[in-house]
């Protein structure tokens, strides 16, 4: 297996020689060997990224601009690990990792929770057996305290300033626990949490109360793999999954206004939200009146294949990948 | 490969690039012969845009000739001239004469009388705007005035041009002359075509190859493998084509989806392998086979699979139990697929695995949520006994982020109902509502819920609520109570060693005292009740 972290530029920069050929396509700058799969990845800072192995090793990877070039910063090997002597290596998957310069904190098969920083040598702290289950997902809620989803459908909540290897808070899925696969904070309201499942179902949370979700949205036909909330437009959400499919879920409250039907990409569907609870809140994601509210959906991918694996957003920018090998970008997301 | 440093990586893909083109050769002209059933006419023009296309890259050559200040004196200008000649290319051949002409003005005669045969060589055309009858007729006539110009000597004078009228009569020698340009027996095959048997029938063409190729090659050099190919499809031998293929590429990629292209097109017998299967079923499986060991485009595996009516499930449901199920994204992208099959053993089978995995890292909650996933009631009560032995030996629980929040899935088998209720009751005391858990205590073991071998267990978990100051347990459930115990030493087998065993036998004997205790108290109490 020939794995790698490679870094593209999306057609903006000048085009090097070749005419212009290339104008507007992805072009790869540098690339670097990767031991193990690629289970997640996040920039630190400008320079530095961390990435998550299947191997269990954490490293960090700085991207020197001015000689375009890929180095390996730091490692920490291991850092997910069972005890079973049986498997040779012992390494268990890093499934998650989220930065907040200049800490790290990474989840994995092992159950294990580390927390890094990025100028220590040294784990600064683990929280061995944090879950019986896998942990798939970490996020911050605030600067001091982490969300993290695990394999038995359950959302928790860990403030890191205590010491004792507890969650402070735990919520789980009514009826079945159908393992929940990835996890995101709303960027400005940071009660409202976004959760995407094994069976394809969009999960809205309120942490202030109660422990169960706020909105199960039916979306996908299998794995969520990845839910992001628009970092400078929230009412915007995005999620990726196993079914080859990537919705845009636009909550923005005058889309009463626009057509329907009229939207880039695919087909477009409107759904109305089922809320369990009741509460007044400016946030689309949490208001629960039918009449008003009215969401709208929208697959991005025309023609859907294999599994959506991971995406981001920025701005008017749109990045996914995809098990066809394929790297998609979409620079005009509003238009 | 155009921009690779590294001598050794640019020989590879130089080799993998002359493999492509190579396969794409041999395919467009199945394309052309097969598929299509380019007819008379029609088979021309598709022959001479596939050399065009295919064998020779002239471009640069040309852009050089053009490019240079006087075209006419370039050295390779005659030679561009020719190989346009050659592929049929009149138009752009007449232009770049009419340089030599300009640059040339006493051969403005010849120029002219060339310029002129060329443009009315009748060419086939798609389309039945004429019949091949009219082709011929017209080419008949055509053919005649460029042999009296010949004869006449009008060319005598420029040695280039002369050549070129004999081409244009089909004069094989002359056209042999010109080998290097041409460079492949099957270019000479189709300018040879061109200039003296424009309506040739596919029927024909093996005649016509076979004879290229000797005459070509020459004796010098023998066939290569590329030959032999071209020359099977020549001869409309697909099995052939095929064959051959299959045995000279490394690997089912191409053989695979030609086979499967003409199978579409109905035009590969049913030949019934010894298996039963046909052959495109048994490339396609193959090549599907072969892709499965990759660590990634095993997904494509899968679809291919898809298409292979007879034994493609078969063969999927063997090859998708052998994938290594490096992490647990993986095991459930295959699960996804077997599920989407109605695969069900598949299903288990990879459940367990990943929950035995789980369960020997002491990963309880992982195992569970697979053999929720499976379905898989079996693996359920093993993971509780788990649990509940961890529970025997240290007095507590383990994972209760687990225990404590089973909901529904508890229901999965009855040890893990039994699980998710004891912990319950060990809530329920701990929050002080001991009638409550009373009631719970007894209902695990009367609606037995609770296995045998933990009865015990229970009944000493009884023992403080008996002993505590207010009343717990009512006259009723006493009774019960009492009855378990019985129940439970009357039906010990080894009645002998348990009576010998201190601590059991002392255990029993305080819990039928503290129940005895309980039920003089309780018949009191409950007696007292109509009091004043």
């Amino acid at each position: 297996q020939d794995n790698r972290i490679s870094i593209w530029s999306a057609g903006d920069l000048g085009n090097v020689g070749l005419n212009g050929e290339y104008h507007g396509e992805p072009h790869l700058l540098c690339d670097i060997q990767h031991n193990g799969d690629v289970m997640d990845m996040q920039f630190l800072d400008q320079e530095r990224i961390v990435v998550a192995s299947s191997t269990g090793t954490v490293t960090i990877f700085r991207h020197h601009q001015n000689n375009q070039t890929l180095s390996a910063n730091h490692r920490w090997e291991k850092a997910h690990h069972h005890v079973d002597q049986d498997t040779s290596c012992g390494g268990a998957a890093c499934t998650g990792v989220v930065c907040n310069n200049p800490e790290i904190v990474t989840v994995g098969e092992d159950g294990r929770i580390n927390l890094f920083r990025a100028d220590q040598k040294d784990t600064v702290r683990t929280i061995d057996n944090a879950d019986s289950s896998t942990l798939h997902a970490v996020t911050f809620l605030r600067t001091t305290e982490i969300l993290t989803v695990n394999s038995i459908g359950q959302l928790k909540i860990w403030d890191l300033r205590q010491q004792r290897n507890e969650p402070s808070q735990i919520f789980s899925l009514a009826g079945d626990r159908v393992p929940l696969h990835c996890v995101d904070r709303h960027p400005n309201q940071q009660h409202i949490v976004a959760t995407g499942g094994q069976d394809g179902m969009l999960s809205i949370w309120d942490i202030r109360q109660g422990t169960m979700p706020v909105s199960l949205l039916n979306a996908h036909e299998a794995e969520m793999w990845e839910v992001h909330f628009h970092p400078s437009n929230p009412d915007h959400l995005f999620t990726c999954s196993e079914d080859g499919s990537l919705w845009h879920w636009d909550a923005s409250t005058n889309v009463s206004e626009k057509p329907s039907f009229l939207h880039q990409g695919g087909r477009s569907t409107t759904y109305l939200s089922h809320s369990t609870i009741n509460q007044s809140v400016v946030s689309a994601w949490l208001s629960n009146d039918p009449t008003k509210d009215r969401m709208e959906i929208t697959n991005l991918i025309p023609n859907q294949t294999l599994s959506v694996n991971s995406l981001d957003v920025l701005g008017p920018c749109l990045v996914y990948g995809t098990d066809a090998e394929a790297i998609y970008v979409n620079r005009q997301l509003f238009a | 490969s155009v921009s690779t440093q590294d001598p050794a990586l640019h020989g590879q893909y130089s080799t993998q690039v002359s493999i492509l083109s190579a396969m794409e050769l041999i395919w467009n002209l199945c394309e052309i012969l097969f598929v299509e059933a380019a007819a008379a006419g029609p088979l021309l023009l598709r022959l001479l845009d596939w050399v065009r296309l295919h064998v020779c890259d002239v471009d640069s050559m040309v852009r050089e000739v053009l490019g240079s200040e006087n075209p006419s004196k370039h050295k390779l200008f005659w030679n561009v001239v020719d190989i346009f000649v050659l592929q049929g290319r009149m138009d752009e051949a007449r232009h770049l004469l009419s340089k030599e002409a300009t640059a040339n003005p006493t051969s403005m005669n010849m120029y002219k009388i060339l310029d002129d045969l060329m443009k009315k060589m009748p060419v086939p055309t798609l389309g039945n705007t004429q019949t091949l009858t009219e082709l011929e007729l017209k080419w008949q006539h055509w053919h005649e005035e460029c042999q009296r110009y010949l004869q006449d000597g009008t060319f005598a004078s420029n040695p280039h041009m002369e050549s070129i009228c004999k081409i244009l009569l089909g004069d094989e020698d002359a056209i042999l002359e010109k080998k290097e340009l041409m460079t492949t027996w099957y270019h000479f095959l189709v300018t040879r075509l061109l200039y003296s048997h424009p309506t040739v029938k596919p029927m024909e063409l093996r005649f016509y190859a076979q004879s290229s190729m000797d005459l070509f090659l020459g004796g010098e050099s023998s066939p290569e493998p590329l030959d032999m190919i071209l020359m099977a499809a020549f001869e409309f031998e697909m099995h052939q084509v095929i064959k051959e293929c299959s045995i000279v590429l490394s690997n089912w990629w191409f053989v695979a989806h030609l086979t499967d292209l003409l199978d579409h097109c109905k035009l590969l017998q049913s030949h019934n392998l010894y298996f039963g299967s046909n052959m495109r079923e048994f490339l396609l499986l193959e090549y599907a086979s072969g892709l499965f060991s990759h660590h990634s485009l095993w997904q494509l595996g899968v679809d291919y699979f898809d298409h292979c009516p007879e034994y493609g499930r078969v063969y999927l449901e063997l090859h998708i139990e052998r994938i290594p199920l490096s992490t647990e994204q993986k095991a459930l992208k295959v699960l996804r697929i077997c599920e989407q099959r109605q695969m069900h053993e598949q299903v288990r089978s990879v459940c367990k695995i990943m929950a035995m995995k789980a369960l020997r890292n002491n990963r309880l909650g992982s195992a569970l949520s697979w053999s929720i996933r499976a379905k898989d009631a079996a693996f359920a009560t093993l993971i509780s006994d788990r649990f509940l032995k961890d529970y025997c030996e240290r007095g507590c629980f383990s994972d209760l982020d687990l225990i404590d929040n089973l909901g529904p899935s508890m229901l999965l088998s009855d040890r893990l109902t039994f699980l998710g209720k004891y912990r319950e009751f060990h809530r329920l005391y701990g929050e002080k509502r001991f009638p409550e858990a009373a009631r719970l205590l007894l209902t695990l073991m009367t609606a037995h819920i609770a296995p045998c071998s933990f009865w015990m267990t229970l009944l000493t978990d009884a023992l403080p609520l008996l002993e505590q100051k207010e009343i717990i347990f009512s006259a009723e459930q006493t009774y019960e109570l009492m009855r378990c115990l019985e129940d439970l030493t009357a039906g010990n087998p080894d009645k002998q060693k348990f009576q010998e065993d201190d601590v059991e036998t002392t255990k029993v004997e305080m819990l039928r005292l503290a129940l005895a205790r309980n039920l003089a108290r309780v018949i009191v109490k409950e007696g007292t009740v109509e009091g004043s």
